[in-house]
């Protein structure tokens, strides 16, 4: 260090010292609002929260022990799990048929895009409520227009679905933006080679787009799993705590702040969203083990 | 060729039904909001006959009671004073910081820009117990403080202000360099107004997400004349639990403001967001 000092000239460090007052507040606040909390969390997950002044007790991983031989967390990562498999390639496949049909530019295009978008301005808790309107089984719109009798959001077994479908009511604009600025980088020589040697759209789409599209596809899976697996606003507006269904839907991070802010339970929420921290580091280290084999690089 | 072009129109057909299928459905949970806000709630449960539009009148009354009851005013004020604060805490950290990653050269430079990668690998609710507890500890609970403080500064911010300076012309901060002017000079007069796109990506992309989240403020401001829009939605729900025409009123007083800066400012909505969340 010493040595690199010396070697520097006055402009050099004129533009060092620039440079640190330019970063300051940002490395102060990631400091003090990010990286501490993140050892603070793993810290408070060893301790008992102690009651009414009474300070925390060290009980080692008993958090953790008796996280994992809880069925409800179990349950909650598979329910987590299966919004994530409703969520994710639903709100992707749809979202890219929708990029490309925009990116024909065809009249009205502008239109659509304004209104697919529209979910994504949109405060979650509100979108949530109205869909648990038009889930409503004696009143709401859905089971008025065909005739059902559906329990969209109490029966256990389909909640799930009804839950997932708000997340890809809510996505699929932001998914398809994120293909259309995609779509644009692919040069459209391509296309028009394969359209001189006859090639349908059809095989245009997963012989040109699909391959090269695949970079950005598969930065929207990676953010979209990531994404869904911290899902906590639909669950948290849609179920009621009366709900029967809850213990089938209920995510991981509702579940945290259930324990942390309505129990107060601050050990047991920071032990369970260190394993969801966990969890999601494993699923990052295997989508880009799986980026080299999957996404076409030039 | 005449066969080609019919093919080609029936396509054409098939695309716009079906892009008209999806923008029903994208619209009717909107168009359902704002119907029920309307009726009286007798008309919006009544099943048999079934009420489309309200048929009595419009009941504008519904959103005058939840007006008053949440005193709406507030709420907004305190979402939008949050939003700016927020767009302008990390507009203004994230341009300087992105600036000097981007272009300057200094000692543990990536050290440094490694703790904005971690802060963005990790999943934000890993951040919240502790967060609180400061806020709580500050004796900070239900004040605007509470509501900015998680958004002062932004890695993610930084990291796309990094890329956007990244992509500037060299030779200009060298004309610059030779013209005598200084760092701080160089980027406040020549360097910062290039990336005037991406900080409006990132002030759109910021207000969005902070106008949405919900967890946050229902957690720091648990008081309903301090808290947010999203978090006041919270609490109403259990209010008016089988009033619909009511819960649909506040919805939509929650979500029109946003829906109605969308609309004017359509274009670089999206487009903020495109590059922006694309760089994520």
């Amino acid at each position: 260090m010493k040595k690199q000092k010396q070697k520097m000239s006055i402009a050099q460090k004129k533009e060092a010292i620039w440079s640190y007052f330019f970063v300051a507040p940002t490395i102060i606040g990631l400091v003090v609002l990010n990286i501490y909390p993140i050892f603070n969390t793993i810290y408070q997950s060893f301790f008992k929260t102690g009651d009414f002044g009474r300070g925390n007790i060290f009980i080692g991983i008993d958090n953790y022990t008796k996280l994992l031989g809880n069925a409800e967390i179990w349950q909650a990562f598979w329910n987590t799990i299966k919004y994530a498999i409703i969520e994710v390639p639903f709100g992707i496949a749809i979202a890219l048929v929708l990029a490309v049909f925009l990116n024909k530019k065809l009249a009205g295009t502008s239109v659509f895009r304004t209104i697919f978008f529209l979910p994504m301005v949109c405060a979650p808790a509100a979108v949530a409520m109205v869909w648990k309107w038009l889930y409503n089984t004696q009143f709401g719109l859905l089971n008025n227009i065909f005739g059902t009798k559906i329990e969209w959001i109490s029966n256990p077994k389909i909640t799930w679905i009804s839950i997932g479908i708000i997340g890809v009511w809510s996505i699929i604009g932001y998914n398809m933006v994120l293909f259309i600025s995609g779509l644009q980088e692919i040069p459209g020589d391509y296309y028009e080679a394969a359209r001189i040697d006859g090639a349908s759209e059809i095989r245009q789409f997963f012989d040109i787009t699909i391959p090269l599209l695949s970079p950005t596809t598969f930065f929207i899976v990676q953010t979209r799993i990531i994404g869904a697996l911290t899902v906590f606003d639909l669950m948290f507006m849609v179920m009621d705590k009366t709900n029967a269904a809850l213990g089938k839907v209920q995510s991981v991070v509702y579940l945290f702040y259930q324990y942390s802010f309505t129990n107060g339970d601050k050990g047991t929420g920071a032990a369970l969203v260190v394993i969801l921290l966990v969890f999601i580091m494993v699923i990052t280290v295997i989508l880009q083990t799986a980026e080299k084999k999957l996404v076409y690089h030039n | 060729m005449d066969s080609y072009t019919t093919k080609k129109r029936i396509n054409k057909l098939i695309i716009y039904i079906i892009l008209i299928i999806v923008a029903f459905i994208m619209i009717v949970p909107f168009a359902w909001m704002i119907l029920t806000a309307l009726k009286t709630n007798q008309e919006a449960i009544s099943v048999n006959p079934f009420y489309i539009f309200p048929a009595h009148g419009w009941h504008w009354e519904n959103f005058a009671t939840v007006w008053k009851s949440y005193n709406f005013l507030i709420l907004y004020k305190n979402t939008l004073l949050m939003i700016f604060l927020r767009v302008v805490c990390a507009c203004l950290t994230a341009t300087m910081a992105g600036y000097a990653f981007g272009r300057l050269k200094f000692p543990g430079k990536n050290a440094l820009f490694s703790l904005v990668l971690i802060q963005m690998m990790v999943p934000g609710q890993i951040f919240i117990i502790p967060q609180y507890l400061m806020i709580s500890k500050l004796g900070m609970m239900n004040t605007q403080f509470a509501l900015v403080f998680p958004g002062l500064v932004t890695a993610f911010g930084t990291y796309l202000l990094k890329t956007g300076y990244e992509g500037l012309p060299k030779d200009l901060e060298e004309a610059a360099g030779l013209d005598g002017c200084n760092v701080g000079q160089k980027f406040l007069l020549i360097m910062m107004p290039l990336t005037r796109s991406s900080m409006v990506s990132l002030g759109i992309f910021t207000a969005v997400f902070a106008f949405k989240d919900l967890m946050w403020p229902m957690i720091v401001c648990t008081e309903a004349k301090t808290t947010t829009l999203s978090a006041a939605l919270a609490k109403m729900q259990g209010q008016y639990n089988n009033d619909y025409p009511a819960m649909m009123a506040a919805a939509t007083l929650a979500v029109v403001p946003m829906l109605v800066i969308y609309v004017i400012f359509q274009k670089q909505f999206v487009e903020g967001i495109a590059t922006s969340g694309g760089k994520l």
